[in-house]
């Protein structure tokens, strides 16, 4: 596949498509094989749905001959509107999960007797499902509208944008089935196998090359900010990627593999990826999001150009060294502990350039938050991005940390970051992108997007709220010692006590989930009806 | 320059002159209080990575001028609780398990200290409130298997119970009456039945009667001729109708058939000679403790 077969317009010649046909046909082919000689079930499963997806890919290529050319004058569109209906069914989706495993947490009866859907299993489908897969196709589908706009021309490359989005489906599918089979590297955000990793390297790629192709051939002299986010999120999470799932297969016909490293190396590895998991994916490219949307959503020119250069090199530079701040008081050396925790101190104010940058770009627009809750929910969710990025920096001081750390206020500190500001911002941009998609002027209800926006802050609130509380408490248990010097309470203790603040915590899950439901049958009543649109290129996107 | 930069009537401040999509960005400089903090937060780092260790070097990191070290401070933290419980500790270690129990602040020491490690050692297998479960004894009640002593605990402890490490562990057999042929599944419901009978349950009178030459041949010699058990075999009292693996004709049956017989590891390798003594005090404080051997 490539620039190779496709002519400038991104019609597939006749020997192009036949080329495509045949390199679809030998995948499948060759998943077929790799599932006949299979060493293990999970593995065979995988590589007939890989099979499966070679075929389909080849027979949607068939259907197409013959057909007229698809006119290509206009923004890409089509495949923004693909991502933006799958960021809401997979964040629905990841969303029920985590209250399924909330209430699991909380009452042990709902761990049932098959493996498949124990909590082990469902946890990090319940990551992976809301990081990559609605957090992943909310950055694929904006960063293809906002790359479009902000440099005046189609996306480059033809249709490998089409391969990307449903490549990256394909990966999807293939980790979430794979925690349920129990294929795992047991590497936190990094579970799936080899051969999804390896899959996904190339997916991965090939967004980098319609992403970077796109800036290539830009009717702009300067890239906007918005794309630099992008870009370094798209590059940047293919280094770490790579890096940290190096590893040896037992055998190319099997689901297991080994680290290249170990000890002390491979949990060093497993956080340099595992923030940066956070740095880059759920904040540069949300960031990104952000550049784009609150102007234009506020109708207000962005803040200060000034403060984005400096805080985008600083936040680059200085989010890759802040993992070791996740091995504080372990083998690690104390020399990379101290370094992870000055670099994540540092850290502080490059995360707040942004959020004033997001903020103060409503100056002169303040008013609109009154009447649309689109950017209302933009606003909480920058607020939220400035209370974790202040939070973060603080856990990650030692003596903060040796409290906080392994209890559960790391996960309110995660769901503040993980719901409140990437989960509002994905769906602000969703609410507001849907309606220009097909032709509407706004979605069908905004006082529907009221009730969401509150709905969400009301439940992150009380999930986080529930968190400090149990968290604190646990830390604080684990450290009481009576006036003899002896350990006040034993383990499990503490688990009996954290029970009511598990409730509370599914409580405002299923809180924050009901506002995706109201989200879901909004957009369903805005796109009902109504016809998809193509946007001329250069024509300027209407604000709200 | 080409670029035309406007004026934002809000804000007063001009812009970049760029506009993509209708997107303008204003020119307005860095918020002070930003770059301030940001520097302060710059020199803070500098500063606490001379202080502590930091740099990496070619010949090993810097060590930092205050010599601190995680290590350090846990092993200075750990030296400084050792050394507010040493003279304490000390008395136990040297003392008998009667001399500590008749010293009031003592004996409350040890208690507090065996609550502490049986929460961390024990609670596993005998629960939190040492209730134990199936299979694992209750503490708390005064049928002892192996004796209810402080000594007798104390010597549990240390060297466990089937505890293939420990060449003095408390050791006994019960023969697999069923599995190995001993008795035939008859005589066993037979001798089930008069078990239950010994402890004044409900039983088949006939089959209990039956039974009663059957327990004298095969089981007397280690539960005794009353069935009241002997601690020299651990061999359960009978009569008390408490039933480590359960009550009730079946779980008799099944335990005469091919017997369960629980293990406990012993704890030397592990806790400290003080810390086996306050786990044994405290253990025999639960409720069902008998008095000390040597007074």
């Amino acid at each position: 596949m490539g620039a190779g077969t496709m002519t400038h317009k991104g019609q597939p010649s006749g020997g192009g498509a036949m080329a495509m046909m045949a390199l679809w046909g030998l995948l499948a082919l060759f998943a077929i094989t790799m599932g006949a000689k299979a060493a293990d079930t999970p593995f065979a499963i995988h590589m007939f749905i890989f099979a499966l997806a070679a075929i389909l890919a080849l027979i949607f290529k068939a259907r197409s001959f013959g057909k007229p050319a698809p006119d290509t004058s206009g923004y890409m569109d089509e495949v923004v509107r693909y991502g933006a209906i799958a960021t809401v069914f997979w964040g629905v989706v990841g969303f029920l999960v985590g209250l399924v495993i909330a209430l699991q947490l909380a009452y042990p009866a709902w761990n049932p007797d098959l493996e498949w859907f124990n909590f082990g299993r469902l946890r990090p489908l319940h990551t992976s499902a809301v990081v990559f897969a609605f957090g992943g196709n909310a950055l694929l589908c904006t960063s293809f509208y906002v790359v479009q706009r902000t440099n005046r021309t189609r996306l480059a490359l033809g249709n490998l944008a089409w391969f990307v989005f449903w490549g990256y489906q394909l990966f999807i599918v293939l980790a979430a089935t794979g925690y349920l089979l129990g294929v795992t590297e047991g590497r936190e955000y990094a579970e799936p196998e080899w051969y999804v990793d390896l899959w996904l390297t190339v997916v991965w790629v090939a967004y980098f090359l319609v992403f970077f192709g796109t800036l290539l051939q830009r009717k702009e002299s300067h890239i906007y900010v918005a794309n630099w986010f992008y870009l370094a999120f798209i590059v940047t999470i293919a280094m770490l990627h790579i890096v940290n799932n190096l590893s040896i297969p037992v055998s190319v016909f099997g689901s297991k593999s080994y680290s290249l490293f170990s000890g002390v190396q491979d949990a060093l590895t497993q956080w340099w990826y595992g923030h940066n998991a956070v740095g880059f994916f759920l904040t540069a490219g949300f960031l990104g999001m952000m550049y784009y949307f609150i102007p234009k959503r506020a109708n207000r020119p962005v803040y200060s150009y000034r403060l984005s250069i400096v805080h985008f090199w600083s936040l680059i530079f200085l989010y890759i060294w802040a993992g070791p701040h996740h091995l504080h008081y372990t083998a690690l050396p104390d020399w990379a502990q101290t370094l992870g925790m000055v670099f994540s101190i540092m850290l502080w104010m490059p995360s707040w350039g942004g959020m004033i940058n997001g903020l103060m770009t409503l100056s002169g627009a303040w008013d609109k938050l009154r009447t649309d809750p689109v950017l209302r929910m933009m606003v909480i969710s920058v607020a939220f991005y400035g209370m974790s990025t202040f939070e973060g920096p603080m856990m990650s001081i030692k003596s903060v940390n040796s409290l906080s750390h392994y209890t559960d206020w790391t996960i309110g500190h995660v769901h503040s970051g993980a719901l409140g500001w990437v989960g509002m911002i994905s769906m602000a941009c969703v609410y507001h992108l849907i309606p220009r998609l097909y032709g509407q002027k706004e979605v069908y209800s905004l006082p529907l997007v009221s009730w969401h926006v509150w709905l969400a802050t009301l439940g992150i609130v009380v999930y986080a709220a529930a968190m400090w509380v149990a968290g604190i408490m646990q830390g604080l248990i684990w450290r009481e010692y009576d006036a003899n010097g002896f350990l006040a309470y034993s383990f499990v203790e503490t688990v009996a006590a954290m029970h009511p603040y598990y409730v509370i915590r599914a409580f405002g899950g299923a809180l924050f989930l009901a506002g995706s439901l109201i989200m879901v049958y909004n957009l369903y009543r805005t796109i009902r009806g109504a016809q998809p649109v193509s946007q001329p290129v250069g024509m300027v996107s209407a604000a709200a | 320059m080409a670029i035309q930069t406007e004026k934002d009537d809000v804000s007063g401040t001009a812009t970049t002159g760029h506009s993509w999509d209708g997107i303008r960005e204003l020119n307005t400089p860095l918020p002070r209080w930003w770059l301030y903090t940001f520097y302060g937060c710059v020199i803070w780092a500098i500063g606490y990575t001379i202080l502590y260790p930091a740099w990496p070097l070619p010949g090993g990191a810097t060590q930092g001028i205050l010599g601190w070290s995680s290590r350090g401070q846990f092993a200075q933290q750990m030296q400084a609780a050792a050394a507010a419980q040493k003279d304490t500790v000390d008395r136990i270690a040297a003392m008998s398990l009667p001399d500590i129990m008749k010293d009031p602040k003592l004996l409350a020491y040890a208690q507090a200290g065996g609550a502490a490690a049986f929460k961390v050692n024990c609670v596993q297998c005998h629960g939190a409130g040492a209730a134990g479960g199936k299979g694992y004894p209750n503490l708390n009640d005064d049928d002892w298997l192996w004796g209810g002593s402080p000594e007798a605990i104390y010597t549990t402890l240390r060297h466990g119970i089937r505890y293939t490490d420990d060449p003095n562990t408390r050791d006994s057999q019960m023969p697999s009456f069923g599995i190995d042929g001993i008795l035939t599944p008859e005589q066993i419901d037979q001798v089930a039945n008069h078990v239950l009978a010994l402890s004044g349950e409900t039983a088949d009178a006939g089959k209990a009667e039956a039974g009663k030459q059957i327990f004298a041949e095969n089981c007397a010699a280690c539960h005794g001729e009353d069935g009241k058990g002997n601690r020299e075999f651990g061999a359960p009292n009978l009569t008390d109708r408490l039933w480590l693996y359960g009550g009730g004709i079946d779980n008799i049956k099944a335990q005469i058939v091919k017997p369960s017989m629980g293990v406990m590891p012993g704890w030397t390798k592990r806790l400290d000679d003080a810390t086996i003594k306050e786990l044994a005090i405290y253990v025999h404080s639960l409720g069902g403790g008998e008095a000390p051997v040597t007074q």
